[in-house]
């Protein structure tokens, strides 16, 4: 498969064209704005929270393919899990864009999300796939500033 | 090894543009990228070198590097003769007066903050306006809104059209005695419009303001001739002129020069020094603080000097041909929208696609080997304007050619398939 067939996998385009969870929920119990400068790539995270449990999340924004996939099957990969595993999550997949964990060979949690790990291929856009989840740990950190990804 | 004017010689107007000829100037067009042969159509962020350049500056720091200015030995010499005839190519290449009009500056960045602060610090104050237009650089509006802040003046906004041409009307309306500086593109990097800036200087200077022509995108592409445009300031970078990064220009009258305050201090701005008084330095020393980048200078005089052979006049044309070709190409591609659509265009051609991010495109014409740049330009305002948050850009100098026009199309075809659109 050539790198932009795995990058661009048909998963990816699907999430990107239909983007789950992607509303505003009217009263959420953390609001977490995310921001990439560099690319324009604007979102917004609304997480439903019970005591250790997320029951919903959903976002709403504009970006490239990779960063709206992204943040689409973060959502359907986090709701109904406890704030523990989220951030689990967001760790394991950080080092998967980021070519620290090769989730072929390493355990891990990752499960469908294994899918972007083609990003690791592509330097320039490892911030667009981690935007989202760089969003949602700052929500889970109970951060209240928009969040400006920089790296 | 080439030396300097062998690479190829001078070409009569008559002889056709030979780009094959002009390609083996440049090393790096021979290199391949994933497998494939690069097309390297990003050239407004900037340009490749041709080997006498790069000879120029690996003979500098070889056999003649010393510092300048400074020395009595044969290497300080040298050096400094090299430097010094550096400063005088510049000023040929843009018919400047004098050569001490020419201040050699780290780029146009420098060189438009240098005015901002020197020039801002003595002519304006609380209450004067700032005119730029809606299409420039963030270097040329971001040190106008510091220097804003600081002195309580106003940047006002010259509005354009959605062709992305200046409205001379509203530009003339604006100027006013509150004017103090006027800021213009001449070619902008966003969408390739090439600005009035002849007349707009004239309107200008018909109510005394001076004008500030940021030249980064036009000195590659055009004749430049700071006194027939008769501007005030003109900047420019070299690595975007085929010159090393580091080094750019700017151009200044000398009444304007020699009644601004000295912008950075440091050595070799100054006469004298004591704890009681310095003396400054005459032009251009005096907005010349610090060691230069002398390997870099002496590169964009060899730069200057390989333009000269392969003649502005004949890039301007080739390149506008080229850049005809490409907009019939491009824009006949169902669901593209070109973004700068200006009857004088020169270079740039942006682009964005029904759907798919500029990201998203720029990832896959690499794939394809043909690097472009997609973002926002740093003209955040100029993309406001348009309503996207960034653009897909192709730019081409006088080394690309129609073939890879059309291994841009091809790429851009590919990034559709993907996408299914
Ligand atoms: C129109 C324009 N102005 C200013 C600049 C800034 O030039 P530099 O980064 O070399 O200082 C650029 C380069 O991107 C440009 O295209």
């Amino acid at each position: 498969m050539s790198e932009t067939n795995e990058l661009y996998q048909q998963v990816i385009l699907d999430h990107n064209r239909k983007p789950r969870n992607f509303k505003v929920l009217e009263q959420p119990t953390r609001e977490q704005m995310g921001h990439n400068p560099l690319c324009g790539d604007e979102l917004t995270i609304y997480l439903e929270l019970e005591g250790d449990l997320i029951r919903d999340i959903t976002f709403q924004g504009s970006g490239c393919a990779i960063s709206k996939a992204s943040a689409s099957m973060m959502t359907v990969s986090v709701k109904g899990k406890t704030l523990a595993e989220a951030e689990t999550l967001f760790r394991e997949f950080h080092q998967m864009v980021k070519g620290e964990l090769d989730p072929e060979t390493a355990p891990n949690h990752l499960g469908r999300l294994t899918i972007l790990a083609g990003v690791r291929e592509f330097p320039a856009r490892v911030k667009c796939a981690s935007l989202a989840w760089h969003t949602l740990h700052a929500a889970l950190e109970g951060k209240s500033d928009p969040l400006l990804i920089k790296e | 090894m080439v030396a300097p004017g062998e690479s190829h010689s001078p070409e009569s107007s008559n002889t056709p543009f030979d780009v094959d000829r002009i390609r083996r100037d440049f090393p790096i067009l021979a290199t391949q990228v994933k497998g494939r042969p690069l097309v390297y159509l990003d050239s407004a962020a900037t340009a490749q070198r041709p080997q006498i350049v790069i000879d120029a500056v690996n003979r500098f720091y070889t056999a003649q590097n010393a510092n300048v200015h400074r020395g009595v030995h044969h290497l300080s010499e040298v050096a400094t003769r090299e430097f010094d005839g550096a400063r005088v190519k510049v000023q040929r290449f843009l018919n400047a007066a004098e050569s001490h009009e020419i201040i050699l500056t780290h780029g146009v960045t420098e060189s438009i903050n240098l005015v901002a602060n020197s020039y801002g610090a003595k002519f304006i104050g609380a209450g004067d306006e700032i005119l730029l237009t809606m299409m420039e650089h963030h270097s040329n509006i971001v040190p106008w809104q510091l220097l804003a802040e600081r002195t309580g003046a106003k940047v006002r906004v010259i509005p354009i059209n959605e062709r992305g041409e200046v409205l001379l009307d509203e530009y003339e309306k604006m100027l006013n005695p509150r004017v103090k500086i006027v800021g213009v593109v001449q070619i902008s990097n966003a969408l390739g419009t090439i600005n009035p800036v002849k007349q707009m200087i004239e309107l200008a200077h018909r109510q005394g303001i001076p004008v500030l022509v940021d030249g980064a995108q036009a000195a590659p592409h055009l004749n430049v001739d700071v006194q027939d445009l008769d501007c005030d300031f003109y900047a420019f970078s070299g690595h975007k002129l085929c010159g090393p990064t580091g080094v750019g220009v700017l151009y200044g009258k000398t009444s304007w020069l020699e009644a601004m305050p000295p912008f950075l201090g440091g050595g070799d701005m100054i006469l004298s020094v004591s704890f009681e008084k310095t003396t400054f330095n005459s032009l251009p020393y005096k907005f010349e603080a610090g060691t230069p980048d002398i390997a870099g200078v002496i590169g964009l005089g060899a730069a200057i000097d390989y333009l000269n052979q392969t003649r502005l006049d004949r890039i301007a044309a080739y390149e506008k041909d080229l850049l005809d070709y490409a907009t019939a190409q491009v824009g006949a591609l169902p669901g593209i929208r070109l973004i700068g659509t200006a009857a004088e265009k020169a270079g740039v051609l942006s682009f964005v696609i029904d759907e798919i991010h500029p990201h998203d495109i720029g990832t896959i014409l690499d794939q394809e080997g043909v690097a472009i740049r997609a973002g926002h330009h740093c003209a955040q305002p100029a993309m406001k304007f348009f309503g996207v948050p960034a653009t897909a850009r192709a730019s081409f100098a006088f080394y690309n050619t129609r073939a890879e026009v059309d291994a841009l199309v091809d790429a851009i075809t590919r990034v559709k398939q993907v996408f299914e659109i």
